[in-house]
């Protein structure tokens, strides 16, 4: 009869096994380990190429050639404060991106409601799928559309002749609507998340309160629904914010975007020099967005 | 139900209105795509298909399809590795800057294109020029894979919010290592959730035209050969051609998704019917 | 459970300011490639045309940068030279330097607001004509210019040139306009506003001069690319007054211009002559009219050029070559709507009036076009007393004007 040990060995452990037992032991090692390779992509490809480009704002040109000289120089913040067209540029692109994000709440909001509360899950199915392909059309096919829609032989034009009315659909209003159409689906998306975490008993214990739907909507549902309606308002407002291709194709007037894309090639450290100030609005609204939950809200 | 009928109507009103805003410019596009013209004039006088076998037959549009197809998988690979990482770090541990790994995220995506495109020419130029890296489709994928992390961590993250961390715990209670609670009790939690943060990743990276202008050479993807088409006054109805059936091939796998992940995987809520035998935690 | 952070976030900052300092230290290194020496020698490039020829088979293809609506024989140059073709439309000047200047091409079609600047800067290498056989072939009197050639050294082999017209809808617009006041004037400007078409660009600051160098002779302007102070702000106040009335611009975009003529988005305007082609050959026409208005205008001679640090530099010699050949020239100044720099093309474009159309051979005709050149402080002329607005004045005076 053979006996059994009492106590085996356990058998050599693999690699792999004592490697996970090692961060088991050190947590904050297997921390690091987790946020290596992610923070190191965006530290060196993201945040190393924005150093670069914001060190150039610091850098003169050569008034001839245009090219880049490395001699320290503030002249281009100071164009920047000085020529009253970038003033003018910078509040004309933020005015036009709060513009964009509020018609872009109001068109969002009764669809995503409808799909995240009222409709039947194949409906929600089919009208997901219907708000997420057209994000695959490509967005310049979009742009290029609305152009020929809102020229002077296009549809819209084309739609009110008979009323006798007539519109420069080529113009900052124009561009108003195609940034509002082209951003559309990345604010439909997150309300819809939003509202659909809202439990249905909230809105009955509302309604058992005596709340009317106005009263509801007002202080239980907008409320809670507000940092997604926030979270989908950093994709409007930035991406207007910096878009150069939309505007030279709808109006004439500058933006933020167009004026960095014409000035890039010739003189660099005034585009980058001027990309401050779309980083610092952009980092202001994200803080203002975090402070207001937006972040658990994407 | 909860809303009154007046509500219901309204809400069915208002999402018909704005599902008609966001279709009609495309329905435009596909009637466009049969426009006998080469000009873009409207109404629309003659018909036709000849622009079909004209951009079928163009050899720049299967490259350009091929290599947005390349780099959409190459940048939701990567995005996926890092995103599930970063968010990992992120739902389960506190620690000081974890707020600050949510920012360097999410900036990517958030900070102006221009800026982005602008930085990472610069320094494809000065930095991995030298190393022998050139514009191309490497450096295509670096571009969006940097900026589709944001929509992978989104959903990975809020998914594990509403998953509880003590099933990794009692994962390891139970004798797994690293790995083996990765693969049996976390990934089939995330699933669905990076499945569907993986094809919104998938369409950022196959429309992007913003950033992919300044990290391209010669190489085109479907977006860069669009903008030069567009600015060739004969060619322009081809890209009417492409839109269209780029918009028309997509639904397939954009219905398909939808199905796998639940409509409510697509917001990252947890599937209805998961597996995970725990009871659903309260907001 | 509370972390212990400082550890973690310590060896992070750490990290983060050692990898930024070292990403910063190459780009700072990466950008001292301005060596504006003048060697003629390009790496790979053959000494004779025989060894050229076969290292271009070697090579496999060229990739150039070039104006929009180039009509080009690439498939035969490809099967004759085994270089593949790859053309790149640029927007402007400004957009052609940008874009060689990301090493990924070989050669530019550079006007002389482009080419100065890079035969100043080194970037494009000077031309051994003797491995250029067409060159023979080329008007005399567009070779060794101040735009393609520096102390008697070629840089590049011409290709053609032209003006940039005033395009109006004959149709709404009076028949009979010759002048470019229909668009400087108040009356044009009140008429016509918001239905200007205007080429995007800073050096359209110079059409604003050839204006006044005719209506305001008593500010002395002789060249409208070299301006000072005073004919420089008269130019800017002008081109103000003209912004406020509302433009299209169109930038390089020769599409949306063309679009824009078809539906009448704007009906007067400058142009290239490649638009007037296309809008006049367009199924149905469109009724436009092109001209030279009495005051003269602003033009361009083009060469072609290589890139000094090119992959391809065997096949860009090719190229060059073939550009400047008879039927490649007929080709493209007939597509173009330009004047060829070889005159035995003449006899193979389609219309057989071409050459007098454009004028060709006609160098009275070009004495009122003012070919694009960049602005230099010291005014290009003898008297150093002089200064003008540089390049840099006039993109700021540009970005200020579209407001």
């Amino acid at each position: 009869m053979t006996s059994v040990p009492l106590s085996e060995s356990p058998p050599r452990e693999g690699l792999g096994r004592r490697l996970s037992t090692f961060f088991y032991r050190h947590p904050r090692i297997r921390l690091s380990a987790l946020l290596a390779l992610p923070l190191g992509w965006l530290v060196l490809v993201y945040f190393g190429s924005l150093f670069v480009l914001l060190l150039s704002s610091f850098w003169e040109t050569d008034s001839f050639t245009r090219e880049v000289v490395h001699e320290f120089t503030l002249d281009n913040f100071r164009q920047i404060f000085e020529q009253d067209v970038f003033r003018n540029v910078a509040w004309r692109t933020i005015q036009m991106a709060i513009l964009v994000t509020i018609a872009d709440v109001i068109l969002a909001f009764p669809i995503a409601y409808y799909m995240a509360r009222v409709a039947s899950p194949r409906t929600r199915d089919l009208l997901v799928v219907l708000v997420l392909v057209p994000l695959w059309a490509n967005y310049l096919v979009k742009a290029y559309a609305w152009r020929t829609i809102l020229s002077d032989g296009g549809v819209v034009n084309w739609a009110l002749e008979p009323l006798g009315l007539q519109v420069d659909g080529l113009s900052t209003v124009g561009l108003w609507l195609v940034f509002t159409y082209l951003w559309l689906p990345f604010m439909v998306l997150p309300i819809y998340a939003g509202l659909e975490r809202i439990p249905s008993s909230f809105l009955e214990a509302s309604a058992d309160l005596g709340g009317r739907s106005l009263t509801t909507f007002a202080r239980v549902i907008l409320p809670l629904a507000f940092p997604a309606i926030v979270a989908g308002s950093i994709f409007t407002f930035c991406l207007t914010l910096g878009d150069y291709i939309a505007p030279g194709l709808i109006t004439s007037e500058q933006f933020i975007g167009t004026v960095i894309y014409s000035i890039r090639g010739e003189a660099l450290p005034t585009a980058a020099a001027f990309s401050f100030v779309p980083l610092v609005v952009v980092v202001a609204y994200l803080l203002v967005a975090r402070r207001l939950g937006a972040f658990e809200s994407l | 139900m909860v809303e009154s009928r007046l509500a219901r109507i309204f809400l069915r009103l208002g999402a018909f209105a704005t599902l008609a805003f966001i279709y009609l410019p495309l329905v435009i596009i596909g009637l466009y795509a049969f426009n006998k013209n080469v000009t873009q004039a409207w109404p629309i006088e003659k018909y036709s298909t000849r622009w079909f076998s004209v951009a079928f037959e163009d050899p720049a549009v299967r490259d350009a399809l091929k290599n947005s197809l390349l780099a959409a998988f190459g940048a939701t690979a990567i995005a996926l590795v890092l995103g599930t990482l970063a968010s990992m770090a992120v739902a389960r541990y506190s620690f000081f800057g974890r707020e600050i790994v949510t920012f360097a995220v999410i900036l990517p995506i958030a900070l102006p294109g221009i800026v982005t495109g602008l930085a990472l020419q610069a320094t494809i130029i000065d930095v991995l020029g030298p190393l022998g890296i050139t514009f191309g489709l490497t450096t295509i994928i670096i571009g969006h894979a940097t900026f589709c992390v944001v929509v992978i961590y989104n959903n990975a993250i809020a998914r594990m919010r509403r998953t509880a961390g003590s099933l990794d715990e009692a994962s390891a209670d139970l004798g797994a290592d690293n790995w083996q609670t990765f693969r049996y009790v976390m990934l089939p939690q995330l699933r669905t959730a990076l499945l569907a943060g993986a094809l919104l990743a998938f369409a950022l990276s196959f429309d992007e035209v913003i950033v992919t202008v300044f990290t391209s050479g010669a190489e085109q993807t479907l977006p860069i050969w669009i903008f030069a088409t567009l600015a060739r006054p004969d060619d322009q109805p081809i890209v009417n051609v492409v839109a269209l059936f780029v918009i028309l091939v997509s639904i397939v796998p954009v219905y398909i998704a939808t199905r796998l992940a639940g409509s409510s995987g697509i917001t990252s809520e947890r599937p209805k019917q998961s597996t995970v035998a725990a009871a659903d935690p309260a907001p | 459970m509370k972390e212990r952070k400082t550890g973690v976030a310590r060896w992070a900052a750490f990290g983060l300011l050692v990898v930024a300092l070292c990403v910063v230290a190459a780009g700072c290194g990466g950008d001292d490639d301005g060596d504006s020496g003048s060697s003629t020698a390009v790496e790979g490039l053959g000494t004779s045309l025989e060894e050229i020829q076969s290292l271009a088979r070697e090579e496999g293809e060229v990739n150039v940068v070039q104006w929009p609506g180039y009509a080009q024989l690439t498939k035969e140059f490809a099967e004759a030279t085994g270089c593949t073709v790859n053309t790149k439309d640029g927007a402007s000047s400004d957009d052609m330097i940008s874009l060689l200047q990301t090493g990924a091409y070989d050669g530019v079609s550079a006007s002389g607001n482009a080419s100065v600047r890079l035969m100043t800067t080194g970037e494009v290498a000077p031309i051994d004509t003797e491995l250029v056989p067409n060159y023979a072939d080329v008007q005399e009197g567009i070779k060794d210019q101040d735009y393609n050639s520096f102390d008697g050294q070629a840089y590049g082999v011409p290709h053609g040139r032209g003006p940039n017209y005033l395009m109006f809808r004959n149709d709404i617009v009076p028949e009979d306009t010759n002048s470019w006041s229909v668009i400087w004037e108040d009356e044009g400007l009140q008429e016509w506003g918001g239905k200007i078409s205007i080429y995007d660009d800073s050096i359209f600051i110079a059409d604003a001069a050839v204006y006044l160098k005719a209506t305001q002779p008593d500010l002395g302007i002789d060249s409208p690319y070299q301006l000072n102070e005073e004919q420089f702000n008269a130019a800017v106040d002008l081109l103000k007054k003209q912004a406020a009335a509302g433009l299209n611009y169109w930038p390089g975009d020769v599409a949306k211009q063309i679009g824009e003529y078809t539906n009448g988005d704007s009906v007067v305007g400058t142009t290239w002559p490649y638009q007037y082609v296309q809008l006049t050959a367009a199924d149905p026409a469109v009724a436009v009219t092109a001209i030279k208005p009495s005051e003269g205008t602003t033009g361009w001679s083009d060469t072609w050029m290589l890139y000094s640090k090119a992959q391809n530099p065997n096949c860009m010699y090719l190229w060059m070559n073939h550009m400047i050949s008879p039927e490649a020239q007929a080709l493209v100044a007939e597509g173009f709507g330009e004047a060829p720099v070889n005159l035995k093309a003449c006899e193979l474009t389609k219309d057989q009036n071409h050459c007098d159309t454009f004028h060709a051979d006609d160098e009275a005709w070009w004495e009122d076009v003012y070919y694009w050149t960049t602005p230099v402080e010291d005014c290009a002329d003898d008297d150093d007393s002089t200064t003008c607005k540089t390049q840099e004045d006039w993109e700021a005076a540009w970005t200020e004007i579209k407001g």
